[in-house]
């Protein structure tokens, strides 16, 4: 006997700010009017996905010393779109990105034990760091991090966070109108953490949410980002959309577990994945080309090529071939406020394997930008994706997938009508919620099932 | 020459747990086990709503709620505990259509960069319909929160430490509101071109740096939030001296006060109407609202002996910066033509039992004020700004770009 086929995990990722979502389709809406992200959501629960999720980055990009023009520019502020949001659902997980080093923990803290309230249990928090001053410049708390603090403070934002949820148990509240008692304890709150980065104490104001603790994320990919993920988050959200790639990232982060006395099911991998849909696979790769056609344009894979020059290459035809100069190596970039640039660690070589790709294949600097760039994870006929998915969860290249479609807000549409319904009949997605929260959704247990010595202890 | 007839007045809301009093809790409407749901606050806010008031404003702050005005207790016999102000009012806003949405927001220890962005996306998902009350917060516990300042303890709001300390906070507000509205304006209108010819989303021209720099903080910009459906959302208030008296003239659109009859308010008008003067903000509109605690009931006898069941349960006489009113709905209609002919435009009520009290305000208050051509009997405008009268403020930064 076999054993069955492992459940598999879908969310939505509301199209980002950066150059897969195509702005110039006839069918693209706006980014920011709230009935964008309620058409995003209304479909993600109707297909039965787990969550929704929210990208966010704090400073506007630039490049070259000016505000960059060509994607999607403008977004909501995370917490107060997914508490609207909240109104419109009744299940669909709300996963925001929060950033670790431009907040403090009590406000962040109650902002979630307040949104999981709000949402009966629906939400998460993927948790990201920066060190950047650029970013800085926007905040009063202003300076930056050394980039080796990043985790160090975001791993003790997070501890916390965590001390703040779990200052309330969750039985405090009589409310006992007969006898006046409101409160059982009059210390239901009280907390002091004496760390590095914080130095705080008093009463946390927000009794115990339903789930707890909010679900918690984890994006970055580094050696540290990965330790992070395998000793606090509950899930990761990668990049590795391929079979190979994503095995390796799935093997290697599962097998850090063990070392904080957790069981692999206790961590999800879920990639980021971008599909295109068509009626035959034929004409789901002839639309997958002109889409990554719509979404690197001359002017944008000039753009992209600079990431990795590191200098102004207004002056070259994107139409003809790729630079004769050399990139430009040093700490200042060129461009500002991109995580996606710390990519390229040794830009000269890439640089020289880019000019021999381009010259064995004959293709300009478009050419070389559309076909070096991300392809979209996913292309064929709905039967295709469906199985492909299905294999790719299988095979441990995944439990799921984060899907981003390129277009705002209807981009998910097609998807959650043709693929989801084969997902069901392969009996690999649920036809209806089980539970009511985010954790039910995820197969992921209440922290008060988890940890009762802890909790016991405190 | 004939009297222009009275003006309209604004109504609006203050939505505080149960209600005002601090037990309030215990009256059988209150509902104390259901503060931390959704539908708690939908219920009320569509209350409020079928009643056609301006807005509601929900109270907060960065610490559990005290007896105490400048330290946390540990009482056990009030509700202790609650919901940040902002999410609430998200989460209501797609629950309703017309009125406006002002949560509470401490400027003290908070980031304006987060601020603004929040606010402008409680417009967008209001359509229009977002406010913010401002406050400071002097209490010492509630920077150990934070840990990243020391707030030394003061006894009370007298005296030159309190009023040293006071003043810093306040001119820290008004830096901090400052930067609200400049991110508010840094993007134009029509900043967002989705120019398919040239490839650009935006004008880049038409999104501007801040460029901030003040004695707290500097901010950069521009936001990363687009400016929200109203231009600028509602800024407000609530003020009880000089130095708060200044920071509603430079920086508001709406200031709540708390006189006790029409001599205090027609005294404290014209205060912030020469501060706004010094302001160089003479020729803006800037609305002056009194705040009155109320109890209404079908007699004046009744409401007082409801308050006096009160504060019995609460073992000590409520007492509040605002006036205590108890009686009929047409006596507080009384009391608000009154106080009105002092210079004030309209009013923010406190329920004292939010169950009992904002019913009795929508459906015997609110009615009686039609009948005296003081009050709307439909809502008039789309945007909280239309409904009180507000004109969409030109973008600052347009002006300066030609």
């Amino acid at each position: 006997m076999s054993k069955p086929p492992k459940q598999i995990h879908l969310a939505a990722h509301f199209p980002g700010v950066n150059n897969t979502t195509v702005w110039s389709d006839p069918a693209a809406g706006s980014h920011i009017e709230f009935d964008s992200f309620a058409h995003f959501a209304r479909t993600a629960e109707r297909a039965r996905f787990d969550f929704l999720f929210l990208a966010e980055g704090l400073r506007l990009r630039e490049q070259g010393g000016t505000l960059y023009d060509l994607d999607v520019v403008g977004r909501p502020d995370t917490f107060t779109v997914l508490a609207a949001l909240a109104a419109v659902t009744d299940r669909l997980g709300l996963t925001g990105t929060i950033n670790s080093t431009f907040n403090e923990p009590y406000e962040v803290a109650r902002q979630f034990a307040s949104l999981d309230h709000l949402s009966g249990g629906r939400t998460a928090w993927n948790v990201v760091t920066s060190w950047d001053a650029f970013t800085g410049e926007n905040f009063r708390r202003g300076g930056f991090l050394p980039q080796e603090e990043r985790y160090s403070r975001a791993k003790e934002f997070l501890t916390t966070a965590h001390e703040l949820f779990d200052s309330w148990r969750g039985d405090e509240i009589l409310a006992d109108q007969a006898t006046g008692t409101f409160l059982r304890d009059a210390r239901a709150g009280a907390f002091v953490h004496r760390g590095r980065h914080f130095d705080i104490h008093g009463r946390f104001d927000v009794p115990r949410s339903p789930q707890g603790r909010p679900v918690v994320f984890q994006a970055g990919d580094s050696d540290e980002g990965r330790e992070f993920a395998a000793a606090d988050a509950d899930a990761v959200f990668s990049r590795y959309s391929t079979l190979k790639e994503g095995q390796a990232f799935y093997t290697d982060v599962k097998s850090r577990l063990a070392r904080y006395g957790r069981r692999p099911d206790q961590l999800l991998i879920l990639p980021a994945a971008t599909f295109v849909l068509g009626d035959t696979d034929q004409e789901a790769a002839e639309l997958a080309h002109q889409v990554r056609r719509q979404q690197v344009s001359g002017a944008t894979a000039i753009k992209h090529l600079e990431f990795v020059w590191n200098r102004d290459l207004s002056a070259y035809d994107p139409e003809g071939p790729l630079p004769e100069v050399d990139p430009v190596v040093g700490e200042e970039h060129i461009s500002r406020g991109r995580a996606q640039v710390r990519m390229y660690r040794d830009p000269l070589a890439v640089a020289r394997e880019w000019r021999q790709l381009a010259e064995a294949n004959k293709w300009s600097i478009r050419d070389l930008v559309i076909h070096t760039g991300n392809r979209q994870s996913f292309v064929g006929s709905p039967a295709t994706v469906a199985r492909t998915i299905d294999d790719f969860v299988q095979a441990d290249a995944a439990d799921g997938f984060i899907l981003v479609p390129h277009i705002t807000p209807g981009g998910l549409d097609a998807f959650a009508d043709q693929v989801v319904p084969l997902l069901q009949e392969r009996g690999v997605f649920r036809t209806e919620y089980e539970g009511t929260t985010l954790r039910d959704h995820l197969g992921l247990a209440h922290p008060d099932a988890v940890t009762p010595a802890g909790r016991a202890a405190s | 020459m004939s009297p222009t007839p009275p003006a309209h007045l604004h109504l609006a809301v203050a939505l505080d747990g149960t209600g005002w009093h601090p037990a309030s809790w215990r009256e059988p409407v209150a509902r104390p086990r259901d503060l931390l749901t959704a539908g708690y606050w939908a219920d009320l806010i569509a209350e409020a709503e079928r009643g056609l008031l301006d807005f509601v404003t929900l109270e907060d702050g960065l610490g559990p709620q005290s007896s105490r005005a400048l330290a946390p207790d540990e009482r056990t016999d009030q509700v202790r505990g609650r919901l940040d102000a902002v999410l609430i009012a998200s989460r209501v806003a797609p629950l309703t259509r017309h009125i406006g949405l002002v949560p509470t927001v401490v400027t003290t220890h908070t980031e304006p960069f987060h601020i603004s962005k929040a606010i402008a996306t409680l417009d967008y998902v209001s359509t229009g319909r977002a406010g913010v009350r401002v406050r400071v917060s002097a209490r010492p516990d509630e920077a150990a929160h934070f840990g990243r300042r020391t707030i030394g303890r003061i006894d009370s709001f007298d005296g030159p430490a309190a009023r040293e300390l006071l003043t810093e906070l306040f001119d820290e507000a008004a830096d901090h509101v400052e930067v609200v509205r400049r991110l508010w304006d840094s993007w134009e209108d029509d900043a967002e071109i989705r120019d398919a010819a040239t490839g650009r989303f935006i004008d880049r021209h038409k999104l501007h740096h801040i460029d901030f720099e003040g004695r707290f903080f500097s901010v950069k910009g521009p936001s990363i939030t687009p400016r929200p459906p109203q231009g600028q959302p509602l800024v407000t208030a609530l003020a009880h001296d000089t130095v708060p008296y200044r920071l509603v003239a430079r920086q508001a659109d709406i200031g709540y006060v708390t006189p006790h009859d029409a001599a205090q308010a027609r005294a404290i008008v014209a205060e912030i109407r020469a501060e706004q003067e010094t302001a160089g903000r003479s020729g803006e509109p800037l609305h002056v609202f009194g705040d009155l605690v109320v109890l209404l009931d079908d007699s004046e006898a009744r409401a007082a002996a409801r308050l006096d069941r009160l504060d019995t349960l609460a073992g000590e006489p409520y007492t509040s910066d605002a006036r205590i009113f108890t009686g009929t709905a047409a006596r507080l209609a009384d009391l608000l033509e009154e106080l009105a002919a002092g210079g004030l435009t309209g009013f923010r009520l406190r329920p004292a039992v939010a169950g009992h009290d904002l019913p009795r305000i929508t459906r015997e208050l609110v009615p009686e004020l039609p009948r005296r051509h003081r009050f709307r009997d439909a809502y008039e405008a789309g945007t909280l700004r239309g409904l009180l009268g507000l004109p969409r403020p030109a973008n600052r930064y347009s002006a300066a770009a030609v």
